[in-house]
């Protein structure tokens, strides 16, 4: 039993599909599903650039196991903002948060899950909340900016 | 990663079973387990997912006069359990500076026992507010203190074909005071260099639990007279044996070991003289 089959809804969509078990959630997603928002980087749960939420939580899809996700609901970045762009992804835009861009779908996924617990968050509960996201040009400043940027224009609903 | 056969059996009885084959390993919120297999540390035949087994539950709840904790129950269960932080803040605590966030909506506290990391950050609370381990294999139930289930790094008592199916805390009877403490080299996504908890009762007995500064996650117990003196205090570290590592050196371990003990002890006996 090396190879299972599951169901599970992504990004809204009910998908069925084979895979093997030592596939991860986050290479079903990018390889099988051909959604490639989710990145692959330290492969360990330090950098949160996989991260997708599953079942209503960011989790790190690196260190989930596709044949774990059967019968889950699993929303990528590319389920976020399907209608236009969400207001956390406007104000990532307008603060000027993205630089070489790699961990931002991590970064609004992360940032997603967490305003959607909390719609009033404090820089510090921003930084806890955004702690598992690693930025390597270091743009943190302006990416917290962009969060709490997205809840003052009082728009939290992302 | 090498492929393995998957099973999500349902009960412990099929848990039990599956176990028993050579290589296989149980799986929980996959955030150690995952990582390994992927680095080779650990190369399993079979992983056995433990999340439909029926008896093992994600509840926190009160049984009498224990607070029972689900053996699937994840590390953002405990921050958010309104009795955790009430009767166990520095559990709580503990809980909170694990991995990230993306970690805690997965990790378990089972698993992070199961996984016994000398540095392992709800260890020392667990030990400190004197909780035990609900064991269960082919053969039966036993329940184990935590600070007896560790045998080494990354070693625990259990047979192959057991598993830890709940974390039980006793609830105290009176008030009591208690502080966690924890040296990282950064804020968030470290290993602890030091962790420890400390629980003081109103008679002024004291019970540590350290982490990081031996082979496995320690029980220190003295009186608040004990910890009158720096003599004290020694006798009290001697069960420790720190090593330089990656992380910290030796003596710097023991000596923030010394210094945060002392930190945890005033801020454990203020929140005492505060109940």
């Amino acid at each position: 039993m090396t190879e299972k089959t599951i169901s599970l809804t992504v990004n809204g969509r009910p998908r069925t599909l084979g895979v093997s078990t030592a596939t991860t959630l986050l290479d079903m997603v990018r390889s099988r599903l051909e959604l490639t928002g989710s990145k692959e980087c330290c492969s360990e749960g330090e950098c949160g650039a996989c991260t997708v939420i599953l079942d209503g939580e960011p989790v790190n899809s690196c260190l989930v196991l596709a044949v774990e996700t059967d019968g889950s609901t699993v929303t990528t970045v590319e389920g976020i903002g399907v209608g236009g762009m969400t207001p956390l992804q406007e104000s990532f835009l307008e603060s000027g948060a993205v630089q070489c861009g790699f961990c931002i779908p991590g970064m609004i996924v992360t940032a997603t899950a967490l305003l959607e617990r909390n719609h009033q968050p404090s820089v510090d509960e921003v930084r806890e909340g955004l702690s598992g996201n690693l930025c390597r040009c270091g743009g943190y400043t302006r990416i917290c900016a962009a969060v709490i940027g997205a809840v003052s224009s009082g728009q939290t609903d992302v | 990663m090498t492929v393995f056969d998957y099973h999500r059996p349902e009960s412990l009885a099929q848990a039990s079973e599956l176990l028993a084959h050579e290589r296989a390993v149980a799986l929980a919120g996959g955030t150690d387990l995952i990582v390994a297999i992927r680095h080779r540390k650990v190369q399993p035949a079979m992983v056995v997912d433990l999340k439909s087994v029926s008896e093992i539950g994600d509840d926190i709840a009160q049984e009498g006069d224990t607070l029972v904790i689900g053996a699937r129950a994840v590390m953002r269960q405990l921050i958010d359990d309104m009795t955790v932080n009430r009767r166990f803040p520095a559990l709580a605590k503990a809980a909170s500076v694990v991995g990230s966030v993306q970690i805690r909506n997965r990790a378990t506290l089972a698993g992070n026992l199961c996984n016994a990391s000398p540095a392992a950050d709800t260890a020392p609370a667990l030990i400190a507010y004197a909780a035990t381990v609900g064991i269960t294999g082919p053969d039966g139930s036993r329940v184990l203190p935590v600070e007896d289930f560790f045998t080494g790094p990354g070693e625990t008592v259990l047979d192959r074909d057991e598993v830890v199916t709940s974390v039980r805390l006793p609830i105290p009877i009176s008030p009591m005071g208690s502080a966690f403490a924890r040296v990282t080299r950064r804020r968030g996504v470290d290993l602890a260099s030091v962790n420890l908890a400390c629980v003081i009762d109103p008679s002024g007995r004291v019970r540590f639990g350290f982490g990081a500064v031996g082979p496995t996650p320690l029980l220190a117990e003295a009186t608040l007279d004990d910890l009158g003196d720096e003599d004290g205090w020694s006798r009290l570290l001697a069960i420790t044996s720190p090593i330089s590592d990656v992380r910290a050196g030796a003596d710097y371990r023991m000596a923030m070991l010394r210094v945060h003990s002392g930190r945890a002890l005033q801020a454990a006996s203020k929140e005492l003289q505060a109940s």
